[in-house]
């Protein structure tokens, strides 16, 4: 699937969801899904510190594409974690550079996940455009 | 009865994601009384005029309500004199305040400031910028397990080198209302300030700085129901008097020329420049609002049932951990973690419940550290809280829990 056809996935599976509490629902079941993270990987490089919740992100690069393996000690942001990774794992450098990653905020989760400070994931999606950079 | 406080309230029936809003985040800031708001408006649209300076008929409107505000604080604190009442943007303005123009007289290089573990960032911070600039030191008091202070360590801390203690008289996370009273006798006895954050003390204790005897003692106003932008320092005169001016411009000055400037009497020595006059006058209407919920027995009664009806849930919830546990000392402020659920998850999930709350780390870092947590979920009820939201985010919460699971 092309970058973009990955993003309308994740819009459509989200938009079955109309109540919030689904929507949490479907996010703590991808995050529970999320490929293991080994402890030895959680570094403080790999540390993305927000106020809440910790993330932690690591990069590989094959063949000029990018693969990542992320985890989170908050569910609901390994859910969206996951969603992140299905969307963005395998996608060359260019591409993610060049992505608005405004699919985040069109199934509504961006303001949701902290409308007042930095996150977690504005952090995380702020180092996936670093590494991708 | 506690509809009739909740009515003063218009902000409280608002609805959130289609349901009711059950505010429970009182300790970061308190919902406004209309009577508050009516000050405000009053203020803007009949008393709108810089204060102390002209001489129209407005600018006597403004000053009469900011200086009326002023003699309301000093009677509610029981204040010796109106001079040692110094209006700020807040108790963190105040803190640095004392910290900067205090540190400035007092603090030398080698001297010692102490703090406790359990402070909020406001009452630390300043003390370490402090210490840095003056090359001092600053102890920290620790706390039990149970949240309680560990005065018994306080003696020991007292050296010949300390200047001043800091300590808040209720802890925003630990909810426990500290001997307050205790430590400034203990520091007097070696002849030792103490500075009181009163942020949250003001809100659920009585306070008589007098009784207390303390040095210094700082609020806000936003937590007490009254406008942001507004707050309270209130200092022993032998101290203000003692201190250097903390910032300069208009107002604080007696007379300016380039050759000398002196500086005004108290409490204009230390309020610079065009003070927050719509804003301030917002504080009487605040203060009469918490004598009125402190003299009414349904409320009274309510605040009771709720705290016990939290604390025995939280307490008796195998899931929870609940920190600052003593309930003789316990104000209807609960932080806790849940076993295997993150703080920010539950918040998120609450809040589409309609419950506000607050998650993370509280302004009290260091105090995280010494609980070993990376952030907590914290509930604090105001007296316009009813039973029924709090048996609702008892129900909530282990629905959210449960969605963890």
């Amino acid at each position: 699937m092309s970058l973009e056809e990955k993003k309308q996935q994740v819009v459509e599976d989200f938009s079955v969801y109309d109540e919030w509490l689904d929507k949490y629902e479907y996010l703590i079941e991808l995050g529970k899904g999320l490929e293991a993270f080994p402890e030895e990987k959680k570094t403080e490089e790999r540390l993305i510190k927000g106020c809440q919740s910790r993330v932690w992100l690591d990069s590989e690069e094959r063949d000029g594409r990018l693969y990542f393996t992320a985890d989170s000690d908050a569910i609901i942001t390994k859910g969206v974690i996951s969603l992140l990774i299905s969307v963005y794992s395998g996608c060359t450098k260019q591409e993610i550079a060049a992505d608005d990653f405004g699919f985040v905020a069109e199934i509504g989760l961006k303001d949701n996940l902290s409308p007042t400070r930095a996150n977690g994931l504005v952090s995380m999606i702020e180092r996936i455009k670093e590494m991708a950079g | 009865m506690l509809e009739q406080i909740r009515q003063q309230f218009p902000a409280l029936s608002a609805q959130v994601y289609g349901k009711p809003l059950v505010y429970l985040d009182n300790a970061a800031t308190a919902m406004r009384p209309q009577s508050v708001v009516e000050t405000w408006t009053q203020s803007v649209l009949s008393g709108n005029a810089n204060i102390h300076r002209a001489v129209h008929y407005l600018a006597g409107v403004a000053t009469e309500a900011y200086e009326g505000a002023r003699d309301c604080v000093q009677a509610f604190i029981n204040a010796p004199s109106r001079e040692e009442i110094v209006f700020t943007s807040g108790a963190t303005a105040a803190v640095n305040l004392v910290a900067s123009s205090f540190g400035e007289a007092f603090i030398h290089e080698g001297d010692e400031v102490v703090v406790s573990a359990a402070e909020h960032h406001s009452n630390i911070v300043p003390w370490q910028l402090l210490c840095e600039r003056k090359k001092a030191v600053l102890k920290v008091m620790d706390i039990h397990d149970d949240g309680e202070l560990a005065v018994e360590q306080l003696e020991s801390l007292l050296s010949p080198r300390t200047k001043i203690v800091a300590i808040s008289h209720i802890s925003n996370v630990l909810g426990l209302v500290n001997p307050v009273k205790e430590i400034v006798r203990i520091c007097h006895t070696k002849g030792v300030p103490v500075l009181v954050d009163g942020a949250q003390g003001i809100v659920h204790e009585p306070v008589d700085v007098q009784a207390l005897d303390c040095d210094f003692y700082v609020f806000s106003g936003h937590k007490l129901y009254a406008a942001t932008g507004t707050g309270v320092l209130y200092g022993k005169r032998k101290w203000l008097d003692a201190m250097p001016p903390y910032m300069g411009g208009g107002e604080m000055i007696k007379s300016v020329s380039f050759a000398k400037t002196t500086y005004a009497p108290l409490p204009e020595k230390f309020e610079a420049g065009t003070q927050n006059f719509n804003g301030a006058p917002t504080l009487v209407p605040a203060i009469r609002f918490v004598q009125e919920a402190r003299a009414n027995a349904s409320v009274q009664k309510e605040q009771a049932a709720i705290t016990e009806y939290i604390y025995t849930k939280l307490i008796e919830d195998e899931r929870i951990t609940l920190y600052g546990t003593p309930f003789a000392h316990k104000i209807p402020l609960f932080s806790f973690a849940v076993k295997n659920a993150h703080h920010e998850d539950l918040a998120l999930i609450l809040d589409k419940m309609g419950i506000a709350l607050r998650s993370g780390q509280m302004c009290a870092e260091p105090l995280m550290d010494r609980l070993g947590v990376t952030g907590l979920l914290r509930a604090s009820f105001g007296p316009y809280n009813t039973l029924a939201e709090a048996e609702y985010f008892i129900k909530s919460l282990d629905r959210a829990i449960n969605m963890l699971m």
